[in-house]
């Protein structure tokens, strides 16, 4: 049985078993793998897309539940890492090994529209159930601060230009 | 220096479309200005390639798992070289024998290629300017370079237009090659962008889980869930019957070294598919004699052993007689255990193989490429040319991926499977079947006199044995003991004793390795001496440290020797920095530790609050020394995350085992710091010339005696075991 959903604005078709997570229709079927395996049973956050705008878990979510719905995934915030979330994350040199940020950053984009003037805090509620084994909630609790424009970044901030 | 490293010349690949590529290479045994005496056995590699437009390429040959390599190893060679760093690009080494071991761990990159590319870099720039002098007709000594750019006053010529001629000239001898300055360096010591992190924000890196080859297909494996069983029989009637099952077979367990546990193998279309059908496998375990084993009969072994007359490693003094003549309210002794722990990396482990008849191809996120090419040629009879190894960025490492289990288990599969085949480990796969940092128990007893000396130290030890795992009958004590080889603090007598404990759980490297039990122990050891004696924790410990002194491994002599100076020096500036002794809040309490792993220096300042019996780390304050600051936000980074896997350690997560397996399966019980329970953490560098020192490790030893000081400042209750559970505070 075809099961049809919107992935970052296109219409995709696939022919899975309707019980397959989203996350392995999105990697193994769609080649979208910017949408990270971590746990499998909702409790990391690695595979954090949005449906129909709001943060889910697609490890945990039947594929067959998204059908007819809007998705989008880390490779559809943007086409040139131009989202606020992005910048900030660049700007605040937040990644270090990197698995775990594609579900970060989806689940701070969410958190931002629903509080897109947030305290510290309320930053750290938002975004304490996203597993980090590199230890870099610091570095995303000031990104999500300044993607939101509640700061203007540490003075020795280096995330602009240079080597790629 | 040998003849044969002398001879090394510059290489020039050339190429109608890509122009001229001037190729530099130093082995990776450049440290020979180091250690003359190794022999130089690595033919040419490259470092460096500059085109004719001038576009510089540099190269590094270690992995990137979020520790930096990909920015901290190009700028050294950036700098030596004399470009501007937003001119450069970087790309990762091929996995040929040309760059040596690319091994990386133990923190110990930036230590050891810092010679190396600093020689590469140089022996760059001197040809090319050398190129431009004989362009001139001037000498090479009036011209130098800059921007990537030769200058001879006002006339300039960039390298791209050198690079041929360049390429053409002998490679000026490593041992007498220019190196600049400390005060020269314009990108060492500078924060730069980590050249990996745009790549990591838009779901565009590739780890090894992303790689994706035509034709290929995902393969789980069921293992026992009892260490070291094996499959006794299985019935696949029901995973074939699953839709878009390709093939169900056993494979062997392989010993050590070469490892893999064996077990039984479902290929199929799909990951998810793969998943499903080994669940519906039938399987009979032979358990073996791990069965009986549990966290408790452990527990048993170990206090059996301290117990015990122990194996005396250390002895300077004599202790006995120190104990016997200490008052009893100067003397103390405890007990401390530290569990097993798991690496939990964030990516699990996985590996993509395709065996050939006369070649094999692997993507593996393994922090010992050259040890996947050796389990490939091993298991397959290829000899390694005709095996290439992609190395994808790895999604967390700490030392787990310096193993070979994924990659011999993949190449089982991909030998008997004849298409590109990723294994695939669950999160359960990877929790349990991890090589776990080893657990250990360890007796402390100790005297100080009235006017606080410390009059005996005695340590006794028993753990887990890394060493006694992988080569069994070898000194066990050779991996456990670290810091405590090199005593840092001044003792009248001291005494070091260890015997293994017999286990079947595998353990391995997990961050900063025995340094992470060491630290605690020593750490809080020293506190509860400063206690006794009535001083001040931090005050005491600088006494102790004594005047300035070398403190050297008697097991070895060609460790390099413990600076107290720079220990007390890292000890001063948290102090400085975390304002100790200002007075907190009732119910607050500031500790402090040290620690010396990886030849850097770490301390580290913990300030809690206990609310409702429950601790709240309310900041963390961390002096480094790690010898010159390469990059210093990258150095920042690391300690940040040392730090929090230090704390989760001694706060929330443990391997315990029952019936002869590990309990904890996933993230769900083996719980994290979270967001909200992550303190601001402040990083200071101590300035400092001298060759640089390993970071990726060293932040996490005084994390968890620094926070277990500060709960009993707040509190008078001592942790003396990891980790914190809830009870421990009422």
């Amino acid at each position: 049985m075809a099961i049809s959903f919107e992935v970052n604005g296109e219409t995709r078709s696939v022919e899975v078993d309707p019980k397959t997570p989203l996350l392995w229709v999105l990697r193994d079927s769609l080649n979208l793998t910017g949408t990270k395996y971590g746990c499998g049973i909702a409790a990391c956050g690695a595979c954090t897309v949005h449906i129909n705008g709001e943060p889910a878990r697609s490890c945990s979510y039947p594929v067959a539940s998204v059908a007819g719905k809007k998705v989008t995934t880390i490779e559809g915030l943007s086409r040139d890492r131009s989202h606020p979330v992005q910048q900030a994350w660049i700007a605040e040199q937040v990644p270090e090994c990197g698995y775990c940020q594609s579900g970060q950053i989806m689940t701070a984009v969410a958190f931002l529209e629903k509080h897109p003037r947030p305290t510290s805090a309320e930053v750290d509620e938002g975004m304490s159930n996203n597993i980090c084994r590199c230890g870099t909630a610091q570095r995303i609790r000031k990104a999500v601060l300044r993607a939101a424009g509640m700061t203007n970044g540490s003075a020795d901030q280096v995330g602009t230009g240079g080597a790629r | 220096m040998t003849t044969q490293s002398l001879s090394r010349r510059a290489l020039l690949k050339s190429g109608v479309a890509a122009g001229a590529t001037l190729v530099i290479g130093v082995d990776i045994a450049g440290r020979v200005r180091a250690e003359a005496e190794k022999p130089v056995v690595s033919p040419l590699s490259a470092w460096i390639k500059i085109d004719q437009n001038g576009f510089v390429t540099l190269v590094y040959s270690k992995s990137e798992m979020g520790q930096g390599v990909s920015t901290s190893l190009p700028m050294i060679l950036a700098d030596e070289l004399s470009v501007d760093w937003k001119d450069v690009r970087v790309e990762h080494a091929a996995s040929t024998p040309a760059y040596g071991d690319q091994g990386t761990g133990g923190s110990g990159s930036v230590a050891g290629m810092w010679m190396p590319l600093r020689i590469a870099g140089a022996s760059a720039r001197e040809m090319l300017i050398t190129a431009a002098a004989q362009r001139w007709n001037v000498a090479g000594t009036e011209c130098h370079a800059k921007s990537g750019a030769v200058w001879h006053g006002s006339d300039k010529l960039g390298y791209g237009e050198l690079v041929e001629s360049a390429s053409k000239l002998p490679v000026p001898d490593a041992k007498t090659v220019r190196l600049k300055k400390p005060e020269e360096f314009t990108i060492i010591g500078h924060s730069q962008p980590r050249t990996d992190i745009p790549a990591k924000v838009d779901g565009s890196a590739v780890y090894g889980l992303d790689v994706r080859v035509p034709g290929m297909v995902y393969a789980v494996v069921a293992r026992c869930p009892v260490f070291g069983g094996k499959v006794k029989t299985f019935d696949a009637t029901k995973a074939r019957a699953v839709k878009g099952v390709l093939d169900v077979f056993v494979i062997e367990p392989v010993g050590r070294g070469v490892h893999s546990w064996g077990g039984v193998v479902v290929v199929a279309e799909t990951t998810f598919t793969a998943m499903q059908a080994r669940n519906q496998l039938e399987i009979e375990w032979d358990y073996g004699p791990a069965l009986s084993e549990s966290s408790e009969t452990l527990r048993r072994q170990f206090r059996k052993l301290v117990d015990s007359n122990m194996k005396v490693v250390l002895q300077q003094g004599d202790f006995e007689a120190a104990l016997a003549a200490a008052p009893s309210e100067k003397k103390i002794e405890c007990d401390y255990e530290l569990p097993f722990q798991a690496h939990a990396t964030m990516e699990p482990m996985n590996c993509t193989v395709h065996v050939q008849n006369d070649r094999a191809e692997a993507w593996a996120p393994s922090q010992s490429p050259t040890q996947v090419q050796d389990v490939i040629s091993q298991l397959t009879g290829l000899s390694k040319n005709k095996i290439q190894v992609h190395t994808p960025f790895m999604g967390g490492g700490f030392g787990r991926r310096y193993q070979a289990d994924f990659p011999t288990e993949a190449t089982q599969i991909a030998k008997q499977f004849r298409k590109p085949v990723q294994l695939v480990w669950s999160r359960e796969d990877d929790m349990t079947h991890d090589f776990y940092r080893p657990a250990s128990y360890h007796r402390l007893s100790g005297a100080v006199d009235a006017d606080g000396n410390i009059t005996g130290w005695r340590h006794k030890c028993t753990s887990t044995s890394i060493a006694e795992w992988w080569d069994p009958g070898s000194a066990p004590e050779s991996s456990e003991l670290g810091c405590t080889m090199q005593m840092p603090y001044l003792t009248k007598s001291y005494k070091l004793e260890y015997l293994p404990a017999a286990s079947a759980v595998p353990r391995a490297w997990w961050r900063s390795v025995e340094a992470s039990v060491i630290g605690f122990v020593m750490e809080s050891f020293v506190d509860e001496l400063a206690h006794a004696a009535g001083k001040d924790p931090y005050e005491f410990r600088i006494q102790r440290l004594g005047e300035s002194r070398l403190v050297k491994d008697p097991s070895d002599s060609r460790e390099r020797p413990l600076e107290t100076a720079r220990f007390k020096g890292v000890l001063q500036l948290a102090a400085g920095k975390g304002n100790w002794g200002k007075p907190l809040s009732r119910g607050e309490g500031r500790g402090i530790a040290a620690h010396y792993s990886f030849h850097t220096y770490v301390a580290n300042l913990a300030e809690v609050a206990i609310e409702n019996g429950h601790v709240r780390v309310k900041r963390i304050v961390s002096a480094v020394d790690v010898g010159t600051p390469v990059n210093p936000d990258g150095i920042r980074a690391q300690v940040e995350s040392a730090i929090v896997y230090g704390l989760t350690a001694a706060l929330k997560s443990q391997i315990t085992i029952e019936n002869g397996r590990a309990v904890q399966t996933n993230f769900n019980k083996f719980t994290t710091l979270s967001m909200k329970e992550t303190p601001p953490i402040e990083v200071y560098i101590v300035p400092s010339t001298v060759a640089p020192t390993g970071i990726g490790e060293p932040g996490l030893p005084p994390t968890a005696p620094a926070l277990t000081n500060a709960i009993f400042a707040a509190t008078g209750k001592r942790i003396r075991r990891l980790p914190i559970q809830p009870g421990d505070l009422a």
